[in-house]
């Protein structure tokens, strides 16, 4: 009785490890409708901009000419380079002190400070851009603020400095949650130690913590940098003729103008930049994720 | 660390927060101005923006455009997510590693060059301003969103518990429906969630694919915001924000109330 069950029970068991190991080669085809997705709604539709940024309106590469011809082209390219590294800047230099803060604080602050950094994204994406005009608008909430300070108003909608800062705000999250999971790993033994052996408390942070938290750091700095490489909303409603950025170009190429080749060029510049920086920084990413954790 | 850096750290912290919160805390207040004007602060005290909303047909039928595109798109995007996150997961490390990364494209694309390339395939295929060329559009943008979600379930999800349920007769089926469903439910319900408010607030892609018989939400919201100033978009934003808060608020005690049982 029990010999026939036990053998029953090993040939199931013998059975689903057999399944499992055939699992794999099977496995992969449960991602194929989602590949057809993409397949059809991604990389289709970006083969056609690419196509047309090479044939449209002439076989060649005359729209890539053009692009790098024109100077207002090659301004506004390096424009949304020096926006989005401004964003990333800031974007670093509010996040880390409260990514830090937020792996120091009691549990009920903590709860406060992830609630501060998540409530931002259950407000709509575009009423959020439309809450940045009235804030930055001549007659907005932060200039009524510096003239009851008795201080002069600056002009911050349709300014540069206005974009970065809605850009900034929108992406912030995106800067605090990476690099607080990292933080949140790091063995905070390792400073006192430091300090055991003698470092001055600025001196084991710089150089103990701030290495074991770069990773987060270049992860949050990468996914900031390449979503403001792409931003199209918040510049188009906060920015004005003089802070125009590539993605505003694209669309004015396509439905104002009517001009796929063009503006199919200027969306393959956008496009191979991110893949380039994303390309670049991976390894960067790895590496020292996998260091970090053999360090810890 | 000396009190005096502590209590720099805790000022800096503040004023983060206030970064963060500025929006919110400046359209709440403007949905109930009393003057058709976004000036702030708002003068007066009145309800006809939300009245507005729910009256205007502008406004009411961008909402159903949206509620049921999300709706869709939450629904298909779940499945088709679920089954590549199983998909990724099983996989042989390598493949899976690839499969992951190609299917999470979609949210490091610039949203304009996606929304001209998606505009032109439409224009040929006559899906501009069609319920299927949005659900279609959206789905590609939230597949990354449930995979990430289920993916994450499917790491703690203990195997063995499949091969014990087959080796007590279960077909892969049965098992999938009455053990591994119920445990990964969790990851599942919060991919639909990310699904559906990844259609309901897209607006790069909506603005090219729209036509005047089909405008979602957040298109009527943009063209409303360029054309004038017009509080009832600040109404919106606030009901959207109730709306949300609700539903993370309920999901979370149901996930506490889950992990206490």
């Amino acid at each position: 009785m029990t010999a026939t069950h036990d053998e029953g029970l090993r040939s199931a068991v013998d059975r689903s490890a057999f399944l499992s190991r055939f699992r794999p080669r099977g496995a992969v085809w449960l991602a194929a409708p989602a590949v057809l997705v993409l397949l059809v709604v991604l990389a289709y539709p970006l083969g056609i901009v690419v196509w047309r940024s090479f044939t449209d309106p002439a076989v060649g590469v005359d729209n890539y000419v053009w692009f790098f011809q024109s100077a207002v082209n090659r301004t506004v390219l390096q424009r949304t380079f020096v926006v989005a590294a401004w964003v990333t800047l800031v974007s670093l230099i509010c996040a880390y002190p409260y990514a830090y803060a937020m792996t120091i604080v009691g549990k009920n602050v903590r709860l406060a400070l992830i609630l501060c950094v998540l409530v931002p994204f259950w407000l709509s994406g575009v009423v959020r851009t439309l809450a940045w005009v009235i804030l930055l608008q001549d007659s907005g909430v932060i200039n009524s603020i510096l003239r009851g300070l008795g201080l002069s108003p600056v002009k911050l909608i349709r300014t540069l400095p206005g974009v970065v800062i809605g850009m900034t705000q929108v992406l912030l999250p995106f800067m605090i949650l990476p690099i607080y999971s990292v933080m949140k790993g790091i063995d905070t033994r390792l400073l006192q130690a430091a300090r055991s052996l003698g470092a001055k408390p600025w001196k084991a942070f710089l150089q103990i913590y701030v290495p074991l938290s770069l990773p987060g750091v270049y992860a949050g700095a990468i996914i900031v940098f390449i979503l403001s490489l792409g931003f199209y909303i918040t510049p188009a409603l906060l920015g004005g003729p003089r802070s125009i950025l590539l993605s505003s170009l694209v669309q004015n190429q396509v439905l104002s103008l009517l001009n796929w080749g063009r503006g199919g060029a200027m969306g393959v510049v956008l496009l191979v930049a991110t893949f380039v920086l994303l390309a670049l920084a991976a390894p960067l990413m790895r590496q020292k994720h996998t260091s970090s954790r053999r360090e810890a | 660390m000396p009190s005096f850096s502590r209590i720099l750290l805790g000022l800096f912290c503040l004023l983060v927060a206030i970064l963060l919160l500025a929006p919110t805390l400046v359209v709440i207040p403007m949905s109930f101005n009393g003057n058709k004007s976004l000036a702030f602060p708002p003068v007066g005290f009145s309800w006809q923006w939300y009245e507005n909303f729910f009256s205007n047909p502008d406004w009411t039928t961008s909402f159903s455009n949206s509620l049921i595109v999300a709706l869709i798109v939450a629904v298909v995007a779940t499945v088709i997510g679920t089954l590549a996150a199983f998909g990724v997961s099983r996989a042989a490390a390598r493949t899976g590693g690839l499969l992951r990364a190609l299917l999470i494209t979609p949210m490091v694309v610039p949203g304009v060059v996606l929304a001209i390339g998606i505009y032109a395939v439409y224009l040929d295929t006559h899906l501009v301003g069609t319920v299927t060329g949005f659900v279609l559009a959206h789905t590609m943008l939230a597949i990354p969103f449930v995979l990430i979600a289920v993916q994450a379930s499917l790491e703690v999800f203990d195997r063995r518990l499949e091969t014990a349920a087959s080796s007590l007769g279960a077909g892969r089926l049965t098992v999938f429906r009455t053990v591994t469903l119920p445990l990964i439910l969790p990851g599942v319900l919060s991919g639909a969630l990310f699904a559906f408010i990844t259609s309901f607030d897209e607006i790069i892609v909506a603005l090219f694919i729209t036509s005047p018989y089909l405008k979602t939400l957040p298109v009527q919201i943009y063209t409303s915001i360029t054309r004038d100033a017009d509080p009832t978009v600040a109404a919106v934003g606030t009901l959207l924000f109730i709306a949300t808060s609700l539903i993370i608020i309920a999901g979370l005690l149901l996930g506490m109330r889950r992990g206490r049982t």
